[in-house]
């Protein structure tokens, strides 16, 4: 394992100034960053002029060329997206945000929103206008009142100001903009239980094809983006595709938001070129909480196969994730110590799993339910060790034989804390207990000892 | 009517008094021009009547299914289904504490235990005065300020055991409470109103806690150049520890699961408050 003190001085040498690159959260230290004067400080909406002087499709042509890719997880290429929305179909067109953001561990979206919203909205006008829609739609959680407040004040200036509305900019436009607030529901994240849910029903997915960008919402063509992704096409269009591509990788191209949280010196946000490293992001921040290592972390939410220490140099894009066996996900960097019972933050995924099981399809349903059984008798000392198998078995009947990927999620973590914890999972069975102290891994746990201890 | 209730359908709920009905109806008719289809108003109508009630009872789905066109049954399929509609009367205050992994890890289990013995509540139950509801929750999308507690879905970061307990005691008596990221606390009716869509017209409401909250700064500071020490703690998280006694962390090895059996169905909630059953059988199960 690795010691705080050796990630603080394994640094490679170069500078936070240099390894981060702020772009959406470039003006959040304004006193005022999520008003539309800071905003147009700020080179706002400066993007969109510059998309309304293109056609439609150079547009969705110059997002493809950028390589910027979906950032609510799965990575697909935005402009491609746009793409499948077919022309000249005679029916409407819908963009629709996912802003349900809910991922266990997941926390981007929400502080963007807070302190920039017109970068989401500015991206909005820019995606409506190369799809040829004249109706968006921001599905934002609802569990975040103080950012549905900032939506609703950042459209109404954007309509006051000409952005929404009528006529944009005099390119004839037409745009409206609804802000939806959902109603608890983790589900409503994955792109057609949200439609479904827009429409004012239960939030449940969908059997594809058709996918949404054939017959989405209303059944009309739709295309579903993630916040972030809607929010950096203006920097795009402002500052270049070149100036977008110089950042990251040739297949994981621009910048994005890392999530650091969990047992960490300073958790928060930090904006980077895709393809930093946790290593750097720990070393630039001060490191893992003093005198505790490393334990476990994900590399972007609970959904994601879990990493260890052993995983502090890869390269956090799209290709270096999956290469290490796990997926980029949300860049949600929750990080573990080693106080951490992985027993216990396996059980309560998997119980939040089961609880957010929409319960369409059965693998989902009756196996998050079952999982849970093995796990909370495990976590109490009353598991068998033939439990173990049969974690791996249920979790392997849900993963790829769910209706959607909440299945696929739910089984992730269970595979990847066997595949590096089984030692813990046998311990807890045959020292009929948990060997953990969850007092250890409180906020507030070392305060007492501050002072005297030096290392663990 | 006979008093003989067993498999017979409820009567229709009580409709809401006309001018109660009057106004919904004006602001559900602005919820409903949102949407290209009706349908979509679903939700923010159930936030709104939600709003009128603190909850969303018979007589608010029988309203929505009303002007939607819709059977009560859509309307409570979709409402038994989201969280955040509660099915029974509950306090002006809903205070849920994350115990998702990571919050709960991080002292969240140990301010939802605090706080059940401390309010003498279980979760989803709600004080003797009426003033606080106390629920477990989900991640909330703050992470970086954990342990979280949510008061009507605005955010107070970087809890303990005793800055919870302090928060109840302020709402019970109704001291001015200040979020650490969201508006000055306005009552659970006056939150779904917002949810429904209808902006928040307090003074200053959309101002309130300033811009990022200091977290969310961490890495532009860092790219500025602003956070000298690497050792230092620059988050809020460091202030807020003096005050948390020794009590708090849960007892050793036991650390049960705060997680309750998922709410019982529609169709099979308790019989003990038929006035809050939607229509439907009311007989049929649980008995």
């Amino acid at each position: 394992m690795t010691l705080a003190a050796e990630i603080n001085s394994n640094g490679n040498g170069d500078s936070p100034e240099k390894l981060l690159s702020p772009v959406l959260s470039a003006f959040w230290d304004d006193p005022q960053s999520w008003t539309l004067e800071t905003y147009r400080r700020h080179e706002g909406y400066e993007g969109l002029r510059k998309a309304l002087a293109m056609t439609p499709d150079d547009l969705i042509a110059y997002v493809k060329d950028s390589g910027l890719r979906g950032r609510g997880g799965a990575g697909f290429p935005t402009g491609m997206k746009w793409q499948f929305i077919p022309q000249g179909d005679g029916k409407p067109h819908y963009l629709v945000v996912n802003a349900d953001e809910s991922e266990p561990g997941t926390c981007k979206d929400i502080p963007l929103l807070f302190a920039n919203p017109h970068s989401l909205i500015e991206g909005i006008v820019i995606a409506c206008y190369a799809i040829r829609s004249h109706h968006a739609f921001i599905y934002l959680r609802g569990e975040t009142v103080p950012v549905l407040r900032r939506l609703h004040e950042a459209v109404r200036e954007a309509y006051a100001a000409g952005y929404l509305g009528t006529n944009i900019l005099g390119s004839g436009l037409d745009l409206e903009l609804t802000v939806h607030a959902g109603a608890g529901a983790y589900i409503c994240g994955e792109e057609t239980a949200l439609l479904d849910s827009l429409e004012g029903r239960r939030g449940q997915p969908r059997l594809r094809p058709p996918f949404p960008a054939v017959a989405g919402l209303y059944a009309c063509p739709t295309v579903v983006n993630n916040v972030e992704s809607i929010a950096s096409v203006p920097a795009i269009l402002n500052k270049g595709k070149d100036w977008f591509r110089s950042m990251g990788s040739e297949k994981s191209p621009g910048f994005t938001l890392y999530s650091l949280s969990g047992h960490v010196t300073n958790p928060g946000q930090f904006e980077a070129p895709l393809g930093i490293t946790l290593r750097q992001l720990l070393d630039m921040s001060g490191g893992m909480r003093a005198g505790h290592r490393l334990k476990f972390w994900t590399p972007g939410g609970s959904s994601t196969p879990m990493f260890t220490d052993e995983h502090l140099d890869v390269p956090l894009d799209y290709e270096g994730v999956g290469a290490a066996g796990s997926m980029l996900g949300t860049k949600a960097l929750q990080c573990f110590d080693e106080t951490t019972c992985v027993v216990r933050a396996v059980t309560r995924w998997t119980e939040f799993y089961a609880h957010e099981s929409c319960g369409k399809c059965t693998p989902c349903r009756e196996g998050t339910y079952w999982l849970v059984q093995l796990l909370r008798d495990i976590e109490a000392g009353k598991g068998h060790m033939a439990d173990l198998d049969k974690l791996n078995d249920i979790a392997d009947n849900i993963n790829g034989k769910s209706f959607c990927a909440l299945g696929d999620g739910a089984a992730s973590p269970i595979f990847s804390s066997l595949k590096y914890f089984r030692e813990e999972y046998e311990q807890h069975i045959t020292g009929k207990g948990c060997p953990f102290d969850p007092a250890k891994s409180t906020l507030w746990a070392d305060r007492h000892a501050d002072s005297t201890e030096v290392n663990a | 009517m006979t008093d003989v209730s067993l498999g017979m359908p409820q009567l229709p709920a009580p409709a809401y008094p006309d001018e109660v009905r009057a106004r919904l109806e004006a602001d559900a008719g602005e919820v409903i021009a949102r949407y290209p289809d009706s349908r979509s108003a679903l939700l923010p109508l159930l936030h709104l009547v939600q709003s009128e009630e603190g909850y969303v009872s018979r007589t608010g789905m029988a309203f929505c299914a009303d002007v939607l066109g819709l059977t009560t049954a859509e309307v409570t399929a979709v409402a038994t289904f989201y969280t955040m509609y509660r099915r029974k009367a509950s306090g002006d205050y809903q205070v849920g504490v994350c115990t998702n992994t990571l919050c709960a890890v991080m002292g969240g289990d140990a301010i939802f235990d605090e706080l059940k013995s401390y309010l003498g509540v279980g979760n989803n139950e709600t004080t003797g005065d009426g003033k606080v509801t106390l629920e477990h929750i989900e991640c909330n999308a703050a992470c970086d300020y954990a342990p979280v507690v949510m008061v009507n879905w605005e955010f107070f970061d970087n809890q303990t055991p005793e800055s919870a307990k302090k928060l109840v005691d302020d709402l019970r008596s109704g001291r001015p409470v200040e979020p650490t990221r969201g508006a000055p606390l306005c009552t659970y009716k006056e939150t779904a109103r917002i949810l429904a869509g209808f902006p928040d017209e307090r003074p200053g409401a959309v101002e309130a806690s300033g811009g990022a909250g200091p977290a969310s700064l961490i890495g532009l500071k860092l790219a500025k150049g602003e956070v000298p020490g690497r050792t230092r703690v620059v988050s809020p998280r460091g202030e807020h520890r003096q005050d948390a006694g020794q009590d708090g962390p849960q007892s050793g090895s036991e650390h049960l699961s705060s997680h309750d059996a998922p709410q019982s169905t529609s169709a099979s909630d308790p019989a003990a408050a038929p006035e809050q059953h939607p229509q439907g059988p009311s007989s049929e199960e649980g008995e």
